[in-house]
């Protein structure tokens, strides 16, 4: 695992992944948003606006995956020391309460013409807000702890708040099992998908897309954040010499 | 009631925001790997 | 390597913690944060008329009736279990029909009806385009046989 501890290894190898991650993720999000505005066909029930689902279904699952995430690199920075682990947790929170909020806005936007509301405190959308509000405080945090951190990542305490609210990630995806909501129930599940191929096929593109790109701006923010360093390491030793 | 008109506003939000993220990020990047590559330079 | 796993220990052990913890919450919570109430919550706990709750449910095909002043319709609500009446005023969601998912919002009257200030429309977790819609409902038993009535 520390094989990439170094930023000088983990800098050639992510340099021309950017890129790819980019222009790959963005050629196949396009095609899939293409694809399922104009070639799929409208639901049975839902008619035209189903066709939300390609970006609202991503945006929701790269959101618990991004914070998912944090956890990951929140315990590898605690428990094994990694030092490019509290950098990747700082990288990720952006993007993350990114699809977050776009996960939000697409559901409102969604909700009004099928369920007749904008919102509703049922159980799925308040959990999701909540994961919202984690991610602005694990930035909020980060950013005042900023001096206890070292080399340009998340502080310790930081991390502690990224494992803890991971116990809200189990509770999003249980959320229109264990209760009456107004959301209905999952559609893909380990035992296949009860949306109709010829409507679900888009999703596998955008959704690859998304990911391609999430780590794109993740690898770019990872970027900043080491050559950073590299600029006040150099401060430091002029100041001190 | 036109259902386009809701499917383009949750597109358009969501491409505005990936969009904005993508300038800055990248932006971001390139000032600071400048910054880093011209003290490397200066060796 | 003895601190590493020392380390390790205490983050596993803090984070089952946590979870646990958590997750021991929000099971209290089960009934407190259902959005709301199925029609046979309401007969097996009993709710007070004049309280003001949310009914969710099936609209039971055939039972959608338009009251004689024309602006009121009435419509029961199924879980499968109890059904219970149901009538509202006023403009309903596009994709509130029969056989259809609805969460009603308002309060019971002292003849057991439920008097709705708002509907929603709830749907199912399944999508098809229209020309499937037959031949896939029929391999199943679901309530949402012919939507598009």
């Amino acid at each position: 695992m520390h094989r990439f501890a170094n930023p000088a290894r983990f800098l050639k190898i992510a340099r021309p992944l950017t890129g790819w991650f980019f222009w790959l993720g963005l050629v196949l999000l396009l095609a899939g948003a293409g694809c399922g505005l104009f070639l799929t066909p409208a639901d049975y029930l839902q008619g035209q606006t189903v066709r939300i689902l390609y970006i609202h279904v991503p945006a929701a699952w790269l959101g618990m995956g991004g914070w998912t995430g944090i956890a990951i690199a929140a315990l590898m920075q605690l428990v094994w020391r990694h030092p490019l682990a509290a950098v990747a947790g700082r990288a990720i929170a952006g993007p993350g309460a990114l699809f977050t909020a776009i996960c939000l806005a697409t559901g409102s936007i969604w909700g009004r013409p099928t369920w007749g509301t904008w919102w509703e405190w049922d159980g799925r959308m308040t959990s999701m807000l909540v994961l919202l509000f984690l991610y602005l405080g694990y930035i909020a945090l980060a950013n005042a702890s900023a001096r206890q951190a070292e080399q340009g990542g998340v502080s310790s305490v930081t991390a502690i708040f990224g494992l803890v609210g991971a116990v809200n990630i189990p509770i999003i995806n249980r959320s229109v099992v264990w209760w009456n909501s107004l959301h209905q129930g999952p559609s893909i599940t380990l035992r296949g998908s009860s949306i109709d191929g010829s409507l679900l096929w888009p999703l596998g593109l955008t959704l690859l897309g998304f990911s391609l790109w999430f780590g794109a701006i993740v690898l770019m923010r990872m970027r900043t954040i080491l050559a950073r360093n590299k600029v006040e390491a150099r401060m430091r030793r002029l100041t001190r010499g | 009631m036109n259902q386009w008109a809701f499917v383009t506003a949750a597109y358009a939000v969501t491409f505005i925001g990936t969009a904005l993220v993508s300038i800055h990020s990248w932006r971001a990047m390139r000032s600071a790997e400048r910054q880093a590559d011209a003290l490397s330079t200066r060796d | 390597m003895k601190a590493k796993h020392q380390r390790l220990i205490l983050a596993l052990a803090a984070l089952v913690a946590i979870v646990g913890a958590g997750l021991l919450a929000v099971s209290a919570l089960k009934d407190e944060a259902a959005y709301f109430y199925a029609p046979n919550d309401v007969k097996t706990k009993g709710v007070e008329p004049g309280k003001a709750i949310r009914l969710g449910g099936m609209v039971v095909k055939g039972s959608l009736h338009r009251a004689a002043d024309g602006v009121t319709i009435g419509f029961d609500v199924t879980d499968g279990k109890a059904t219970v009446p149901a009538t509202f005023s006023g403009i309903a969601p596009d994709l509130f029909k029969e056989g259809s998912g609805v969460v009603a919002e308002g309060a019971f009257d002292t003849k057991g009806t439920f008097v709705a200030t708002n509907l929603l429309a709830k749907h199912d977790e399944r999508y098809m385009p229209r020309e499937l819609e037959g031949m896939t409902y029929n391999e199943t038993t679901h309530e949402m046989k012919k939507a598009d009535q």
